[in-house]
Order: structure tokens, then C-alpha cells, then sequence
């Protein structure tokens, strides 16, 4: 495992926090799934926590995050409380999204999180309009925008990194590569397959990245960074990894062999930063039990509060729709109080 | 008003068809682009003849928009215009002629050809504080730019359970009417009208031309603005300013039919209504001008006094905007109705070329004017 040398501020324990607290998470939302407690579509991110958590430490509370429908995590790590994200999954008002959104559509303001969006390369024009706006407003900051290697078979893809390229937009594309859109594996929908080389073909520094090392994707993340904050424009990261779960709660998975996914199971992100720490003597079992425990206390909190969180009125269904008028009767300017 | 602006007025005035020059990076081909059709001459490229905006002056629909985009990036250094060649060009339309030298590239945005990525981008913009108005060339190409608007401008505010509005403007060019055949001539505003969350205008004045946008920026929310082709070179009063974008406009009262169009064929129902008194009847003409929300009690209001309705449509008639206003008047004024609502739509076919062809397959006055006596004869 490489060794850590980014801006980033998380220390090993930090970042081994974060990507428990995903797949600690998850579980219980299978859990969960299955007692019909959480139902439509519901994405796992199990396996490929490194990805979130090491391009994540490399951004401060100000950047913004555009996530997809497989976002729990980049939710979570960005410090969307469990509690809000978890009621939205169980449909509740308490939910970030007053449960008009549900597990692909977690959006929160407070914590820069815009979507949670669920259509295959949707979010990506609108992470460069958020870094666009940033520039023309002289707000140093940066937008980061995960997407999977499916998106970038769309049209969506190449419209939106040409134009980030041309206008030099603070923007980190994070390709979350894990080999399979749905049921579909990469050489069977994609010519080349190389996706780095492709995003490079637009101007855009472009490379390679073992997303299962969470110590190598905070590294890159915090090189791209730093070049993007200087002002070297958009970057790409192709960051390798492998879910280890069905595409959704709908699939049984019959596109790929078990020898595979146990082949990946093997460089498991949390066992190897945990195995690195050991052997740095930088944490003991008995600390490692300390933390599952914390973890354990805030995702039983979480699923408590939606429990008892009452639902949305149903004569509230049309509400924001069109926006509601504010104080004083003009409208509200929500997109304003959040800058 | 800047110096570039006043110098290519000044240099239009001595040599209408030498805007281009005076502009001084516009291109000359721009005159000649297979977007600005014939009946557009070269000069009406330049700004509005008369230089102070007022009450007192007139332009074209084309100089309207312009002083409205021109007002509105002065008004707010949040607004920006983008969208492909309306910059350098100067807009496919010439909308926006001038004002890029006035307002310079990072204002006033040239975009790559890329549909949904400019259009999600100024969805970003706006999410990210900014005013954007984006310029599609035609509503046909609006469709590679469908997810964007209907999945994101759309939905955000709602599917954030509150959180994210999206206070953008887009504005396109929509209509047949020029022969530019069925890839630059339909109308989808209808379509557009059916979205949850989003305002959908037609001006089809000068006057609204030049008043719907700034309140359109000031909406909290996406509003679409769409400019029908025929009515660019078409001159009016420039108006005061902002408009209200929430009511349809009674733009002439007659006791015996209500004439109801919007856009393009508010000219052709007025046309229609001349006609109509000639003849000895009287017919209420109805501007929609705004197409979602649709404004139910003027209409309303207006076939509880006539009893009769025409509804003109450029749109198709299946599943169309005529079939959704038939509909609301069948439910809230049924009894009111002496007459069966007649429909003045575009022939089920792609828009064609040739010029007799496109002339029978849109709402005409003649046919305006023989639904509206089949009204009040039957
Ligand atoms: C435009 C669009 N087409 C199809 C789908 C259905 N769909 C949902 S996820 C998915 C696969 C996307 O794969 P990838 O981008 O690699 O992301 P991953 O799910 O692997 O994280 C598909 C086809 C969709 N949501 N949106
Ligand atoms: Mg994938």
C-alpha cells in the first residue's frame, strides 16, 4: 500500500472511520431492505469505499459534491447526518429530501450534496455549471463530480468535459471504474477501454488510480486538487474498483462469476488499510472494536429516528413544486442562503 | 448606453446593410446564415432605431429581446447570456447582435455544440448563485437537451424535498412558417407546458418581448421563453418594461366568439377577428401568453360572455396544448357553451418545405375565420 502524502487532512484513522461507517451503514440498510422497512431502488457502494472516502479527504467543508444514485457514502462522509439520510430511505419528512427522493436522491444544502442524481451521466453538466458559477463569482472553490464507466459511454459525458476543458472549470471528474454498468462489463460496451486516455483526449489531465488503496485515491485526489485550486483546470481520475454486491437490490447477479467477485473480496479496501495500520502499529483490535462501536451507536441512532419520524402530509404532496413564497411574500431564494 | 453599442447604431443608420462591419468582429456571413431567413433584412441586425427604451419607442421583436437581455445583464452582474454562436455571430437569430463587443465573452458565452451540456450547465449556474439565460438556436434542437430540463431543472426543487431551485431562463426560438422544413419548424412548447415545474412563456409581442424576461429572472424557478420565428422582423412599441408573467392578455373584445391563440398565431386571430367584423362578428382575442400556468380564468371569464370558443394551435391537435385548453373549458364552463369548441391546429404532418405546402399545414386566418363562423352559425 502506497504511502500517504496529500493536503488531505484525515489521518489513516480517519479515513478507516469513514469507510467503515459506509459499509456499517449499508449492511444495515440490507437489513433493512429486506424487512421492507427501505424499498424502490436502493445501490450499494460495498467494496468500493475507498474511491469516496480518499477523493473526499481531499476537499474542505466549502467544495460542492455531485453524486449519482449510488451515493450513500459520498453522502455520509460529507457529513450528511445518518439520521436525515437514513429517514429519507424510510420516506419520512424527517428525510434530507422529505422523502421525495429515497435512497437515489439524498440532497442536502447545508452540506453542499447535490444529489443524488439517477440518470446515467445527468449529473455532469450540472457539476460544471456549479464550478462555472464558481469561477464567475471568484469563489475559490472546487466541485467534484462521481459518475460510474457507464456514464461515460453517454453523450452527456464528452459534451460536458469538452465544455469544462475549454472553460478551464474547477472541476474533478471521479470515474468510479468498477468494470460493470448494471450487467454490462466494460469491454462489452466500451471500444476502448483505456477511460483515462479517453478523458485525456479532451485536454484534461487524466490518470489511472488503484481505487482499492484508499491511500493512493487521497493521494491522487490531493495532487488533482491542488493543480485544480491553482487554477490548471478540470482532472480526471479513473478509480478502479469493484462493488462487491448486485448492481441493485433487483439484481441476481448472474453476469459475473463468484471466483471473480471473491477474487476482488481479497483486496477488500477496509482489510487492507486495516492490515497497513497493524503493521504500522497504528491500531490494535481492541481500538478497532472502540470504533465499530461508535459506528454501531450512530447507524442504531439513525435507524431509531426514522422509526419514529412521522411521514409527510399528503397534503403537502405539491408542495415545491414551484418555490413557496418566503417572508414578505416575495419568493424564496433558497439556492441563495446556501452560497 | 455603451460606445459600441451607439457606434454600430450610428453605423446602421448610414449603412443598413453594414451592421456587421460596424460591430466590428461580427462576421458578414452572419446576414446571410441559413438561420436568418429572407424576409429578415440585413439592417433589422443592428440595434433598435430608436436609441432610449420608452414608452414612445418601437423595434422590432428581435431589437425588443435584445434590449431585454441588454437591460437585464446591465441590471445584475449575476446574468449571463450562453448558448451556441451567440457571441461572435451574434445569435442565429441576430437576438443578441452587438452584445457580446458591449458585454464581453465571459458574459455574453459562446458554447460548443452540445445541447445538454451548456443547458445542465446553466442548471449548475443557477444552482451555483448565477442568472443564466441560456439560448437554444430552435426548439428542435431543444430535445437533445430533454433530460436536462425535464430531469433536473424540472424536478430538483421538488426531489430535494425543497432544498434546490433553479432560478434559470432558457429561451428558444420555436414555429414554422419560413420553409426551413420539419427539423427547424415545429412547436413543442405544448410538450414543454405538460412539466410540474416549469413556466413556460410566449411572448407574442414586442411588449412582452422586451418585459417577460426580467421577470422571468426574477422567478425563483426555470422558465422557458419561447420566440416564434415569424415574429422577429415584426415591429411594435417597446413598452415600459417588466410585464406581469402570470396572465393571459384580452387583446380585443367581441361579444360573439373567443378567439384564444398565443405566440405566432396571436397575430393570425387578430388578422382573424378583422376579418370576422367585416362580416358582422365580434370576437374576443386571447393572448395566452403564458402557457404554464395556464391563466383558466381569462379564458373562462371570457366563453361565459361569448359562449363560443376557437382555440388556435400551431402545435399538433393530438394529445396537444388545444386538447388541454378544450378540455378545462369543457370542465369549468360546459353549460356555458353554446357551440361545440372548434380547434385551429397544424396538419398532422411533419412541418414540409415547399411554401404551399407549410401554408396548408398551419393555422391560416381563412380557417381561423371559418371555425369561428362554424361557431356562430351552428
Ligand atoms: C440515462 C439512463 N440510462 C439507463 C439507466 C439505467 N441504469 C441505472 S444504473 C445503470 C448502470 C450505470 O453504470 P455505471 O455508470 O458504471 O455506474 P455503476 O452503477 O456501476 O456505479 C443503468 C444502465 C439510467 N438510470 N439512466
Ligand atoms: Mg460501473
Amino acid at each position: 500500500m502506497s504511502v500517504k502524502n496529500s493536503a488531505g487532512s484525515g489521518s489513516h484513522r480517519e479515513l478507516l472511520r469513514q469507510m467503515l461507517r459506509i459499509r456499517r451503514f449499508e449492511e444495515r440498510c440490507v437489513e433493512l431492505y429486506s424487512g421492507e422497512k427501505i424499498r424502490g431502488f436502493m445501490h450499494l457502494y460495498i467494496g468500493e469505499e475507498a474511491v469516496a472516502v480518499g477523493v473526499c479527504d481531499a476537499l474542505t467543508p466549502d467544495d460542492v459534491v455531485v453524486s449519482t444514485y449510488r451515493e450513500h457514502g459520498h453522502a455520509l462522509i460529507r457529513g450528511v447526518p445518518a439520521t436525515s439520510i437514513m429517514a429519507e430511505m424510510y420516506g419520512r419528512a424527517a428525510g434530507c429530501s422529505r422523502g421525495r427522493g429515497g435512497s437515489m436522491h439524498i440532497f442536502d444544502a447545508a452540506h453542499r450534496f447535490y444529489g443524488g442524481n439517477a440518470i446515467v451521466g445527468g449529473g455532469l453538466p450540472v457539476a460544471a455549471g456549479l464550478a462555472l458559477a464558481d469561477r464567475m463569482r471568484g469563489r475559490n472553490r472546487m466541485t467534484v463530480c462521481f459518475f460510474g464507466d457507464g456514464a461515460m459511454a453517454e453523450g452527456e459525458f464528452h459534451e460536458c468535459l469538452n465544455l469544462a476543458a475549454l472553460w478551464r472549470l474547477p472541476v474533478l471528474f471521479a470515474c468510479e471504474n468498477n468494470l460493470y454498468a448494471m450487467g454490462t462489463a466494460l469491454a462489452r460496451s466500451h471500444a476502448q477501454t483505456d477511460l483515462a486516455l479517453r478523458a485525456a483526449s479532451y485536454g484534461v489531465a487524466a490518470w489511472p488510480v488503484d481505487g482499492m488503496d484508499v491511500l493512493a485515491v487521497a493521494d491522487a485526489a490531493g495532487r488533482a486538487a491542488g493543480a485544480i485550486r491553482a487554477g490548471a483546470g478540470p482532472h480526471f481520475l479513473e478509480l478502479r474498483t469493484y462493488r462487491f454486491r448486485a448492481h441493485s437490490m433487483y439484481d441476481p447477479d448472474r453476469y459475473r462469476s463468484k471466483a471473480e467477485i471473491e477474487q476482488w473480496r481479497k483486496r477488500d479496501p477496509i482489510d487492507a488499510l486495516v492490515a497497513t495500520m497493524k503493521a504500522e502499529r497504528e491500531i490494535t483490535d481492541a481500538d478497532l472494536a472502540v470504533l465499530e462501536k461508535e459506528i454501531s451507536a450512530e447507524i442504531e441512532q439513525a435507524v431509531a429516528f426514522a422509526e419514529q419520524a412521522p411521514v409527510e402530509p399528503v397534503e403537502d404532496l405539491t408542495r415545491f413544486v414551484c418555490s413557496e413564497p418566503g417572508p414578505g411574500g416575495k419568493p424564496a431564494r433558497r439556492v441563495e442562503a446556501i452560497l | 448606453m455603451s460606445a459600441g453599442t451607439a457606434a454600430s447604431r450610428a453605423a446602421s443608420k448610414a449603412a443598413p446593410g453594414d451592421a456587421s462591419t460596424a460591430a466590428g468582429k461580427v462576421a458578414p456571413e452572419h446576414v446571410t446564415h441559413e438561420h436568418v431567413t429572407h424576409e429578415h433584412a440585413a439592417h433589422e441586425h443592428a440595434a433598435p432605431e430608436n436609441a432610449a427604451p420608452g414608452n414612445a419607442a418601437t423595434a422590432t421583436y428581435r431589437e425588443a429581446m435584445r434590449e431585454a437581455i441588454r437591460e437585464a445583464l446591465r441590471r445584475d452582474d449575476r446574468v449571463f447570456l450562453m448558448g451556441e454562436d451567440v457571441g461572435a455571430y451574434g445569435g442565429c437569430f441576430a437576438v443578441s447582435l452587438g452584445l457580446l463587443e458591449e458585454f464581453g465573452p465571459e458574459r455574453v458565452r459562446d458554447t460548443p455544440l452540445s445541447e445538454a451540456g451548456f443547458v445542465g450547465a446553466g442548471i449548475g449556474a443557477a444552482l451555483g448563485g448565477m442568472r443564466p439565460i441560456v439560448e437554444i438556436m430552435t426548439v428542435n434542437f431543444s430535445l437533445l437537451a430533454l433530460d436536462q430540463i425535464v430531469n433536473n431543472a424540472a424536478t430538483l426543487l421538488h426531489m430535494s424535498g425543497g432544498q434546490f431551485n433553479v432560478p434559470l431562463v432558457i429561451r428558444m426560438t420555436t414555429g414554422a412558417g419560413r420553409q426551413l422544413a420539419a427539423q427547424h419548424s415545429h412547436s413543442f412548447e405544448g410538450w414543454y407546458a405538460h412539466i410540474p415545474g416549469l413556466r413556460i412563456l410566449a411572448p407574442a409581442t414586442t411588449e412582452d418581448a422586451r418585459g417577460m424576461l426580467w421577470p422571468a429572472l426574477e422567478d425563483p424557478d426555470p422558465v422557458l421563453i419561447f420566440e416564434h420565428g415569424s415574429l422577429y422582423g415584426v415591429p411594435g412599441p417597446l413598452g415600459s418594461g417588466p410585464v406581469d408573467i402570470t396572465s393571459a392578455a384580452l387583446r380585443r373584445s367581441g361579444a360573439d366568439v373567443t378567439l384564444i391563440a398565443y405566440g405566432g398565431t396571436t397575430p393570425k386571430a387578430l388578422a382573424a377577428a378583422d376579418a370576422l367584423a367585416a362580416e358582422g362578428v365580434e370576437a374576443d382575442v386571447i393572448d395566452l401568453r403564458v402557457l404554464r400556468p395556464l391563466d383558466d380564468a381569462t379564458i373562462m371569464e371570457s366563453v361565459g360572455r361569448t359562449h363560443r370558443a376557437v382555440i388556435v394551435d400551431e402545435g399538433w391537435r393530438s394529445g396537444g396544448l388545444s386538447a388541454e385548453i378544450g378540455a378545462r373549458i369543457a370542465e369549468h364552463a360546459f353549460y356555458e357553451l353554446d357551440a361545440p369548441i372548434q380547434r385551429v391546429c397544424a396538419a398532422e404532418v411533419p412541418i414540409p418545405y415547399a411554401r404551399h405546402l407549410e401554408e396548408a399545414a398551419l393555422p391560416q386566418v381563412p380557417s381561423i375565420v371559418a371555425a369561428a363562423r362554424e361557431t356562430v352559425t351552428s
